[in-house]
């Protein structure tokens, strides 16, 4: 009947991280502009990089869909290629955003430096957090899935695409809000 | 009369013999069993947060009073309503979504057992947190305030329920109190929203056949109602105090205004999950209240849908009003006149309910039992607190009322005379389904008059002293200011209110050994519940009943229609076995949470924190490939 039970329970779930990114990037937002001392946003960033893991993110996005896709198809091995695909993008991704942190770090922007410090790093912080538990969500999938502990790949696949695909969107919300406002 | 439509056999063996001992507690995962944990838990600490204000009261009793000191007073209220709010009124509603929600729509558990019994044993552990300092701080106290271990001097959350910054800085608080605080909120917000997504996708998926969504219960659909608040406003009191932990251990400047932080934030955040907070706690009794009125009155819920939507209307009119706690710090008029709207605004859908249910007695034929006695005083009490409501929805208005005893007397007519008085009336209700027995009725009425009573003796006068402008939370207060008398009424009713609980508490214990035996359908109720044995067997339903009406076990013995009908030939039950793994995973992320916020104090809480993290990670992979679920 109606919607998979795991699958509307990632919904609410998903529901429920938006009030939780919301109230996050809310917080940057309405601090904005407000540190009281440097360094600030145009000091550190750099769009060339944070643009490549944007689209780093995002075709690992693509992936998850083919992963999905085969998963749904009943090509295992075709799925599990994808998933470590997908996996790999957001390990990439990860690898961005440790060379990010301590490259701001290194020029001054810590925590406690200032609110764009601590406004930035918390959220950043927390969506690299759900990237990491998307790529340990993806690990597991492939293990379980190869094992043969899955009653229902194609299912289980695209709720944890799902969240994938989530914590992407997210990202595209911060990337714009967060780095792109900036040059405007 | 019902008869009793299931009778009791068994499929396959081991499915009716409950399984008995402390260790099939521990790793029970049938919803009743977890729903009578939730509800001796929350019994339990509802008599330690009435201990508290009990406290409260006698400190207040009479002018320079001291019979505690004023940091302790502090932590008095702080706990009181933390433990009330948290500890009492929650999980006493989750007793009920847990014992009832399942048995109403006709289902065999609900929808991830495990979960379930995970967000109990969450929820047991954030309210040891918040309370184990209780015992701590009586060594601590004397401790030597340069050494490295002076944080633990004060360890009671003391920082207000509500924990406003910059008082729970590390600048005015530098001591574990707020630490605790934050661990056990986090903790428990935690809990209430792994239980959120699963009543939300049991209430959807699990229902049984010709259940739509119009015909549930309308216990389960306020209860579904509750279930979105949950998952959508805890994520902001959670943002709030993960951002309070940076300030606390990481040194950032989130509410330091030398910083260029910004207090409100908090209050923002906080509100945001506070105000629906309030709904959490008021929806379930108003569900509760909207089956018994109903039962005792032989008659249907007058414009049932109506209610319903109502109750919808007011959770989406609960994210919209937050900042109706805030008209004192200086929004602006724009801002405060919009909040102020739609504060007024929500009185619509909540005097819709109200007319519901007088229109519901109108007419019928009233049996005064004791249920219907507390359903009947909710609806009184409840109307004067939402009245008080409608007073502070008025900026010019609040702004004398603040922080003044008016706005004690206002949220405990609602959380009080309404969300409690419709648990009361729940448990006088569900007792005989959950025990097989009476709540002895003679007693019952001596409670609920001892109750009522004492209630208005202790809360009616602060309205008046609240307008004399008696502040809130102070410890003691000088003679001659008029406010004498009306404090000693106070405590006298206080203590009226408290012996009417114990009267309660004794009632409870006795009628579960020798009240009178009761049937199937002992009210002659029309909801699903009351089709299973009392207590209900282990598996709930024999076989899955099909459903026709909203009204189908009254409809079944009183017509006009079929009601529900059971189907032929047997019926495979699939139960899943006990599991130890909720267990362990609760402690893991309680461990992970409490050691975390910790972690400056000692290489210790370093340690506990990797630990939790290890608990949560072995129990939710084990968990994930256990068999038979």
């Amino acid at each position: 009947m109606g919607v998979d039970n795991y699958k509307l329970a990632m919904w609410t779930f998903l529901g429920s991280e938006c009030f939780f990114f919301g109230s996050l990037i809310g917080t940057y937002m309405s601090y904005r502009g407000k540190s009281l001392t440097g360094p600030y946003p145009l000091d550190v960033f750099d769009p060339a990089v944070t643009s490549i893991s944007t689209f780093d993110l995002l075709a690992s996005s693509l992936f998850m869909v083919l992963a999905v896709h085969y998963a749904k198809a009943g090509e295992i091995n075709k799925m599990l290629g994808w998933v470590a695909a997908t996996m790999v993008g957001g390990l990439i991704f990860l690898g961005f955003q440790y060379y990010e942190f301590s490259h701001f770090v290194h020029e001054g922007l810590t925590l406690k430096s200032n609110l764009f410090g601590a406004t930035f790093y918390v959220l950043t912080g927390f969506h690299g957090t759900h990237v990491a538990v998307g790529v340990l969500l993806l690990g597991s999938l492939a293990w379980s899935a190869k094992r043969g502990h899955l009653a229902n790949i194609g299912e289980t696949t695209e709720v944890i695409g799902l969240y994938w695909h989530f914590v992407d969107v997210v990202w595209i919300v911060i990337f714009t809000l967060v780095y792109l406002l900036e040059y405007t | 009369m019902a008869t009793p439509a299931a009778v009791p056999h068994t499929h396959e063996a081991g499915h009716s013999a409950s399984p008995s001992g402390l260790w099939s507690w521990l790793t029970t995962v049938d919803h009743k069993r977890i729903g009578i944990l939730y509800g001796l838990s929350a019994l339990a600490f509802f008599v330690l947060g009435g201990v508290e204000g009990l406290i409260i009261r006698s400190q207040l009793s009479v002018p320079n009073n001291d019979l505690v000191s004023a940091p302790f007073y502090n932590a008095l209220f702080t706990m009181h309503g933390t433990t009330m709010i948290f500890l009492g009124v929650m999980p006493l509603s989750a007793a009920f979504f847990n014992y009832m929600i399942p048995l109403q729509i006709g289902a065999r558990d609900v929808v991830f057992p495990r979960l379930n019994a995970f967000s109990y044993w969450l929820f047991l552990f954030g309210a040891f947190v918040l309370n184990v300092p209780f015992l701590i701080q009586p060594f601590t106290a004397g401790l030597d305030p340069s050494s490295t271990l002076a944080p633990l001097i004060r360890v009671i959350p003391d920082g207000g329920w509500f924990g406003y910054a910059t008082l729970t800085g590390k600048e005015f608080s530098p001591y574990l109190s707020i630490d605790f605080w934050v661990a056990g909120l986090q903790i428990l917000g935690i809990a209430s929203m792994a239980a959120g997504f699963n009543f939300i996708v049991t209430i959807f998926n699990m229902r049984a056949p010709g259940m739509t969504m119009l015909r549930m219960p309308v216990f389960t659909w306020m209860t579904l109602v509750v279930q979105f608040l949950v998952v959508l406003s805890f994520p902001c009191i959670t943002v709030a105090l993960i951002l309070l932990l940076m300030d606390r251990l990481f040194g950032t400047h989130f509410y330091i205004p030398s910083a260029g932080g910004d207090p409100l934030l908090w209050q923002h955040l906080f509100w945001l999950f506070g105000h629906p907070e309030v709904y959490i706690l008021i929806l379930p009794a108003m569900g509760i209240v909207s089956e018994v009125l109903p039962v005792f009155s032989r008659k249907p819920l007058f414009g049932a849908p109506f209610v319903i939507f109502s109750g919808i209307t007011i959770g989406l009119l609960g994210f919209g009003v937050w900042a109706h706690h805030m008209f004192t710090t200086g929004l602006g008029a724009a801002a405060d006149a919009a909040f102020s709207v739609t504060t007024m605004l929500i009185a619509i859908p909540t005097g819709v309910k109200i007319f519901n249910w007088i229109f519901t007695l109108w007419g019928g034929q009233i049996r005064l039992t004791t249920s219907m006695l507390f359903a009947l005083g909710f609806v009184g009490m409840f109307t004067m607190g939402g009245l008080s409501g409608i007073m502070h929805s008025s900026p010019p208005v609040d702004l004398q009322q603040q922080d003044s005893y008016f706005v004690v007397a206002h949220f405990h007519y609602v959380l009080f005379g309404g969300a409690i008085f419709g648990l009361f009336s729940g448990i006088y209700y569900w007792f005989p389904k959950m025990s097989g027995r009476f709540l002895d009725e003679t007693w019952g009425k001596i409670i609920f008059a001892l109750v009522l009573g004492g209630f208005n003796l202790t809360f009616f006068p602060m309205h008046f002293v609240g307008a004399w402008g008696m502040p809130r939370r102070i410890y003691t207060y000088d003679e001659g200011m008029g406010w004498d008398q009306v404090n000693l009424l106070e405590t006298i009713g206080a203590f009226t209110l408290a012996f009417g609980v114990l009267l309660f508490l004794i009632s409870f214990f006795r009628s579960m050994r020798n009240g009178a035996k009761a049937g199937a359908n002992p009210w002659d109720a029309a909801t699903l519940e009351w089709i299973t044995t009392s207590p209900p067997a282990v598996h709930n339903f024999d076989k899955t009943p099909m459903v026709y009406s909203d009204r189908p076990v009254w409809e079944k013995s009183h017509g006009p229609g079929p009601g529900y009908s059971l189907p032929e030939g047997e019926e495979h039950i699939h139960l899943p076995p006990p599991s130890i793994k909720p267990l362990i995973g609760a402690v893991g992320v309680g461990m992970f949470l409490t050691s975390f916020v910790a972690l400056n104090l000692s290489i210790l809480a370093l340690g506990m924190t990797a630990l939790g993290l290890a608990l949560i990670f072995y129990s939710f992979y084990t968990w994930f490939l256990e068999p038979g679920h």
